[in-house]
């Protein structure tokens, strides 16, 4: 899916036909990260709320079930995606500040955070995955309804996310290539804000996400 | 071009380094009440932590202090629309 | 040169780009040949969902003798699927939108043609799945369009593929409202103020806004139903702890906000076209640009009217038919603002403006019966009877279907540069109307006479009213032959049109008919309101 992202990102820069192209309305499209960013909001509102229907119908099952999650890992990873955060916005501020190859570092620090984060969660969902705690494993159908819903809203929910980490560590790969390449420099650096500006959104969903399922005990 | 003059706020370093421990601070804060039995209250406060902690990172590393007051009002409708959905949703499941 | 613009002014036509022959339509960021394609694309998919609506019909005279009962399920769900998802959602912003909104603002282009272009694609792509899932194992979906759990969790025919284009579409509707979003925020020519914008725009600006804050939800939704069918997630699993009914919350939430997807737009139509066949400008311009946001607002907030007989709790039950009373205001603004427009007006009865008065009267009854649908009451006997079939045929078809054929007929000559045939446009609507209310009438009645929907066969006391129907349907696709012929005809020979054969006022009447590939040879300068009729 990485990969995709990244082909089209670079491909989008090909089909173009007019010399409206060339003119970047700064504002604009930051605008329209924006919109698009209230439009995962959305998308994992949905999943928030079918979290807060079912907390409040298996309080109790949640509670017990949230107890077996590693907080470690969960609070680690927590750091993790804030750090990353971090290096994110300090790569623009670096761009700006016409320091490229600072820039170009801290992107890359990101990556590796990012990396890092879904490094975790594999390891995370392997624990889980050896004792057999899978949606539709025995292990799980003979669980009550609370706990059965828990896991399926864990792995859903963490794995969506996973999935939005993945993305933007292929996005931010895209704008390494575009920092090296020059087309993202000092005096047009919209894109790298644009990835800022999503990746600051999946740590956003992160810092819900971890309270939510790890320390609700 | 354009986009130098319109990021005329200078920003530092040091300011994301302060939010950034900041929202390490509240980390902790959030790990370390959840250890108290605070059993009716554990969510809202986890909820009003986490809260705090996504305001900063929209505030400062997402810029919308900065922002035109536009942006400001939209992230504000995409909320409200969230927050009326959740409200009528519970008006069914609470009262069932 | 089909369309061809005169030597002086080249015509977007001939203006291909980097590409010749079909890529020059197909990888073209043109916002104009865009929403042609998007035309083409939904024209097509209506036929497809009228030809599988025509087929129920023809079952419903003799039930069993042509088809079968698993066949007759697959027919309404594809059916709905195809009409809401690929025809009357994207119907008019997509492609009268693509095509209109730049130059209604004096703009070159939207804010994003590159993601337009996506948008497109997207589009038939998931169209296709859809299409294609009616095919694959010869299994097609059965569930209705409104996928319920838990049987869409167990039915071993193709939901899967349906959901999968569902979700790629509601992508392609994404993008769409989000550049529809920043355009009207940042390409507004220079004067073009908030209120000197044309309705159809503020139309699409509401529409945009909904797009963006309910297609997500429906995404998430579909997606989750994919999950319980490959891994058996449970969250709408009475088995496994889960609950139908927030499949419906979810369902809905997205749902009903879409009818108004549907209809804003097409009522943004008509307040362009009443201004100018009554040659007057438009009644109470502010009142009808608020009523859009107040229609967008109000409509998320009543979607359990559709869950009324679910088992959802008496208090959230109270509060939605409530709701849904007050969202009726803002379209009954609108409707009275129209006719006022014409009110001493210098009115020209071409078919646009009997498009739109055919419009008021289909989707006044539509609205009409939409109040007493909200009526919780009455809603617990008339849900899931022909009653609610009828209503929303005559608010989708008759709003937004004959809106969207209204602007079909006022803007072909911009479009095309040609003029269609104006006798045979007022004979087929005269066909239309009649087979529309033929056809639809009687199911208010047979709804209320306690003929269940979805059903494939009935009791004998139906039959009558259910043949009136069918006869209906046939009289509505002759019509719908003879004003689409009329169109597609006089696209390749119709007369040469004029750059303004109506009078309009808006800009795109300042340009020539078909427009030049950037539009406007200088971004015009605004200083006045949209309809300055003096």
């Amino acid at each position: 899916m990485r990969d995709t992202g990244t082909i089209l990102f670079l491909s989008m820069e090909k089909i173009s036909d007019t010399a409206a192209e060339h003119h970047v309305d700064y504002v604009g499209a930051k605008m329209g990260m924006w919109v698009f960013l209230f439009t995962e909001l959305l998308l994992f509102g949905g999943l928030f709320l079918l979290y807060s229907v079912y907390r409040l119908r298996y309080a109790a099952d949640f509670h017990r079930s949230a107890a077996e999650l590693d907080i470690f890992l969960g609070t680690a990873n927590t750091v993790i995606l804030l750090t990353s955060s971090l290096s994110m916005v300090c790569s623009l501020l670096a761009m700006k500040k016409e320091k490229t190859n600072l820039s170009l570092l801290l992107q890359i620090v990101t990556i590796l955070s990012g990396v890092l984060f879904l490094v975790n969660k594999f390891i995370e969902w392997s624990a889980h995955i050896e004792r057999g705690i899978y949606p539709d494993s025995p292990v799980v159908l003979a669980m009550s309804g609370g706990e059965i819903i828990f896991y399926s809203l864990y792995y859903v929910m963490t794995g969506i996310h996973g999935l939005h980490v993945l993305v933007g560590v292929g996005l931010i790969s895209a704008t390494v290539i575009f920092t090296f390449r020059r087309t993202i420099g000092p005096s047009n650096f919209v894109k790298l804000e644009n990835t800022g500006l999503y990746w600051h959104f999946v740590d956003i969903i992160w810092i819900y996400l971890f309270p939510l399922f790890y320390l609700i005990t | 071009m354009a986009e130098k003059e319109q990021t005329g706020q200078s920003v530092k370093y040091k300011t994301y380094i302060f939010v950034w421990l900041g929202l390490l601070l509240l980390t902790v804060t959030t790990v370390a009440v959840s250890k108290f039995r605070l059993t009716g209250y554990a969510v809202p406060v986890a909820l009003l932590i986490a809260t705090a902690k996504a305001a900063l990172v929209i505030t400062f590393f997402m810029h919308l202090r900065y922002e035109p007051r536009i942006l400001k009002l939209m992230l504000l409708i995409a909320l409200v629309a969230f927050t009326l959905i959740l409200l009528l949703t519970f008006s069914d499941v609470w009262y069932r | 040169m089909a369309f061809g613009g005169s030597v002086e002014r080249e015509s977007f036509y001939e203006a291909p780009g980097r590409y010749r022959g079909i890529l020059s339509w197909i990888l073209s960021t043109d916002h104009k040949r865009i929403g042609l394609m998007y035309l083409a694309g939904v024209l097509t998919f209506f036929s497809i969902g009228v030809t599988l609506g025509i087929l129920m019909r023809i079952n419903l005279i003799d039930p069993g003798r042509f088809i079968t009962a698993r066949i007759y399920n697959s027919l309404f769900t594809v059916h709905g699927v195809i009409q809401i998802f690929l025809f009357i959602i994207p119907g008019i912003p997509a492609s009268l939108g693509n095509f209109f909104l730049p130059i209604l603002i004096g703009a070159k282009d939207v804010a994003f043609p590159r993601i337009n272009l996506m948008s497109w694609w997207l589009y038939m792509i998931g169209g296709v799945l859809v299409v294609l899932s009616i095919f694959t194992d010869g299994k097609a979906p059965d569930t209705g369009w409104t996928f319920y759990a838990p049987y869409s969790i167990r039915t071993p025919t193709n939901v899967s593929v349906a959901l999968i284009g569902v979700f790629i579409l509601g992508f392609s509707s994404i993008l769409t409202g989000l550049n529809f979003v920043t355009t009207i925020h940042r390409l507004r020519a220079p004067g073009m103020k908030w209120f000197r914008m044309p309705l159809f725009v503020w139309s699409l600006y509401a529409t945009a806004w909904t797009q963006v804050l309910a297609t997500p939800i429906l995404g998430i939704t579909l997606f989750l139903l994919v999950l319980e069918r490959f891994f058996g997630i449970g969250f709408f699993d009475p088995v496994k702890g889960g609950d139908p009914i927030l499949f419906e919350h979810l369902f809905w939430i997205y749902s009903h906000p879409a009818v108004y997807i549907m209809i804003l737009p097409a009522m943004g139509v008509v307040s362009e076209i009443f201004p100018v066949f009554s040659k007057r400008t438009i009644f109470g311009y502010k009142a009808i640009a608020f009523s859009s946001l107040g229609i967008a607002f109000f409509g998320y907030l009543v979607w359990g009217h559709h869950m009324f007989t679910s088992g959802m709790s008496d208090t959230s039950r109270i509060i939605f038919s409530l709701i849904t009373f007050l969202v009726a205001v803002p379209s009954g603004v609108k409707v009275f603002n129209w006719i006022a427009t014409m009110y001493k007006g210098s009115v020209e009865t071409d078919s646009p403006l009997l498009f739109c008065l055919a419009f008021i009267f289909l989707f006044s009854i539509g609205g009409l019966t939409g109040l007493i649908n909200g009526t919780l009451s009455l809603n617990l006997y008339i849900h899931g009877t022909y009653f609610i079939v009828g209503h929303f045929h005559y608010t989708m078809f008759g709003g937004t279907g004959f809106g969207f054929f209204a602007g079909l007929h006022y803007w072909f000559p911009k479009m095309f540069g040609k003029m269609y045939n104006e006798r045979l446009a007022k004979l087929s609507l005269l066909v239309l109307f009649i087979g529309f209310n033929i056809l639809y009438f009687s199911m208010f009645i047979l709804g209320l006479q306690g003929m269940p929907r979805r059903y494939f066969s009935y009791l004998p006391k139906f039959h009558t009213n259910h043949v009136i129907s069918t006869v209906g349907s046939w009289i509505l696709a002759l019509g719908l032959i003879m004003m689409f012929g009329n169109l597609i005809r006089s696209m390749f020979r119709g007369e040469k049109a004029p750059d303004n054969p109506w009078g309009g006022k808006t800009l795109e009447w300042q340009i020539p008919s078909p427009p030049p590939r950037e539009n406007f040879e200088e971004i015009p300068v605004i200083k006045h309101g949209a309809y300055k009729y003096d």
